[in-house]
């Protein structure tokens, strides 16, 4: 309990929020890598994910792959990255897509297929082509679940960016680090709180986002 | 039995150094795994706690607990130890790959643990920060204050395993770099280090201070591991903080730059030991820390790292070679 209130004391201390290295400057590092991680990831998984929703094809090699790397170490992946390319944002950058890869892939597909087969087979014999009934018809219908996935992944990267630090980048992971090795606990758990702080806030305004792009007259649930 | 490289151990203030490798639980940084043996502390920890006593077979005393760091150096210098004492005709228990100092010192205090191979400048900044300057000497007799009663350091070794600046062969050469004090006046200098680094009097302040150097540090959080090296080797970062002890420098032809100010703590190995330690034992150990020097260090380093071999086997043969068995 000491532990707990060493830390937020720390957190208040105003002399961490301004300057060089400070709270704030962190916090929006680790944003920002949090975002290059979940964006690349989705512009690779989401398209795919879309395209097995719609055509039905392909799900089999794709929950297999994706669960597979979910199964990566995250820290694995840094080192092993960091030995290839060097120390940097790229290296993290590359594990954390990879981390964000399978929620994202299975919020995509997800959301065609939760769609009812029946308003898919109206639409197309509406006489719509296949890109009008995936981007007027699945894709509206399904958005909950599209930003479900997206609302994952993020919590997911935002609590793994910590890992950016061990290799030379900033991000709440530095006061983890260096509170580590100093043995100065307050420090590091300040820094964890933060995290948990910042993967609350994103969790809850993904959620909300849900929320509000959830089509009016679907079930919800 | 053959561990995966954690990333350096850490000899920082609580061994945090590599204890977020732990904390993670990676069995997976790649670079190079060293062939220590990895006993599960857990298997044994009833019988450590009783002193080591109750797996029957120790003399009515109890046998003599060996502990180490979780980190593979330590490890073969603690069997170092623990060879000798056995050929000596003690009773040994063994403990290795123990994680955070946090961990073994009250382990210590309490008897579990009877002797730990341990760096007097880590040792001494644990205890008590302020006291952590001078020479290994002074060290020394700091550390004889400042340990909790029943636990005392027994002489030291010559070898030590510390801080560096290290730089590559190229960069020396193109700057004239034989001394830390070279760097004044290099501009744009940055070095891979544990991020702790920064706030040591022999990070970038006393660079600073003592050579007029100005470098800024690139935090790489694998205690002068393989994304360290990596780092200055693609030429990141012109230098890199890499233990002195650790066979990577020679292996890639590094040039650690020298310390005539002494600003960088020395970090002999002293062994940490309890009350249980007796006269006999502790002039066992001598023998070992008469001996060691930082480049027999390096060389029972690089058995580990690049031939693979465990501990035992390691220490095996350089007792043998030295003539510190059987006698």
């Amino acid at each position: 309990m000491t532990q707990l209130l060493e830390a937020l004391a720390w957190i208040a201390d105003p002399t961490r929020w301004s300057g060089p290295g400070s709270i704030p400057v962190r916090l929006l590092e680790h944003l920002w890598y949090t975002l290059l991680g979940v964006g690349i990831a989705a512009l690779v998984a989401i398209p795919v994910g879309l395209l097995v929703g719609h055509t039905r094809r392909g799900r089999g090699p794709v929950v297999a792959l994706s669960g597979a790397a979910r199964a990566l170490p995250t820290l694995g992946l840094v080192t092993l990255f960091g030995l290839w390319l060097g120390i940097g944002l790229t290296a993290p950058v590359l594990a954390f897509v990879i981390l964000a890869i399978p929620s994202l892939l299975a919020g995509a597909y997800s959301a065609c297929e939760a769609v009812d087969p029946r308003t898919v087979d109206a639409a197309r014999a509406q006489g719509m082509t296949e890109w009008q009934i995936l981007t007027r018809v699945e894709v509206p219908l399904g958005l909950p679940l599209l930003i479900g996935g997206v609302r994952l992944a993020a919590v997911q990267v935002v609590a793994t960016v910590m890992l950016a630090s061990y290799i030379g980048n900033g991000g709440l992971g530095r006061f983890i680090f260096l509170g580590l090795n100093l043995s100065d606990y307050p420090q590091m758990l300040g820094g964890s709180i933060l995290v948990v702080a910042l993967a609350l806030v994103i969790d809850l305004a993904l959620r909300l986002v849900e929320r509000l792009t959830a089509p009016r007259g679907a079930a919800r649930t | 039995m053959t561990a995966s490289r954690t990333p350096r151990p850490s000899r920082g203030p609580a061994l945090g150094r590599r204890s977020f490798a732990a904390l993670a639980g990676t069995g997976l940084v790649a670079a190079g795994a060293a062939a220590c043996s990895n006993e599960d502390p857990l298997a044994k920890e009833s019988g450590s706690a009783s002193g080591g006593s109750s797996d029957g077979g120790g003399p009515a005393t109890g046998a003599l607990v060996i502990g180490s760091q979780q980190y593979y150096s330590n490890e073969i210098i603690a069997e170092l130890f623990a060879q000798v004492l056995e050929d000596s005709g003690a009773s040994v228990e063994r403990q290795y790959q123990i994680g955070q100092r946090d961990v073994y010192m009250p382990e210590l205090e309490s008897g579990a643990i009877d002797l730990l191979p341990e760096y007097l400048g880590n040792l001494l900044q644990y205890l008590d920060e302020s006291a952590a300057t001078g020479t290994a000497d002074d060290l020394a007799t700091a550390l004889g204050e400042a340990l909790p009663d029943g636990l005392r350091v027994l002489p030291h070794a010559e070898a030590t395993d510390q801080d560096s600046y290290t730089t590559t062969k190229d960069f020396a050469s193109q700057n004239q770099l034989a001394a830390i004090g070279d760097l004044a006046g290099v501009e744009d200098l940055r070095i891979a280090a544990n991020p702790e680094f920064e706030e040591r009097p022999y990070g970038p302040q006393g660079a600073k201070s003592v050579y007029d150097a100005d470098i800024t540090v690139v935090p790489v959080s694998d205690s002068g591991g393989p994304l360290t090296l990596q780092a200055l080797l693609d030429g990141t970062t012109q230098l890199a903080d890499i233990y002195t002890a650790d066979p990577s420098i020679a292996a890639n032809d590094l040039v650690t730059l020298e310390d005539p100010e002494s600003m960088i703590l020395p970090q002999n190995v002293a062994p940490l030991v309890s009350e249980r330690i007796d006269e006999d034992a502790a002039a066992a150990i001598k023998t070992v820390t008469d001996v060691l020097t930082t480049e027999e260090l390096i060389a029972l380093n690089t058995k580990s790292v690049t031939d693979k071999q465990d501990s035992a086997t390691i220490a095996k043969a350089w007792l043998t070679e030295k003539g510190l068995l059987g006698s």
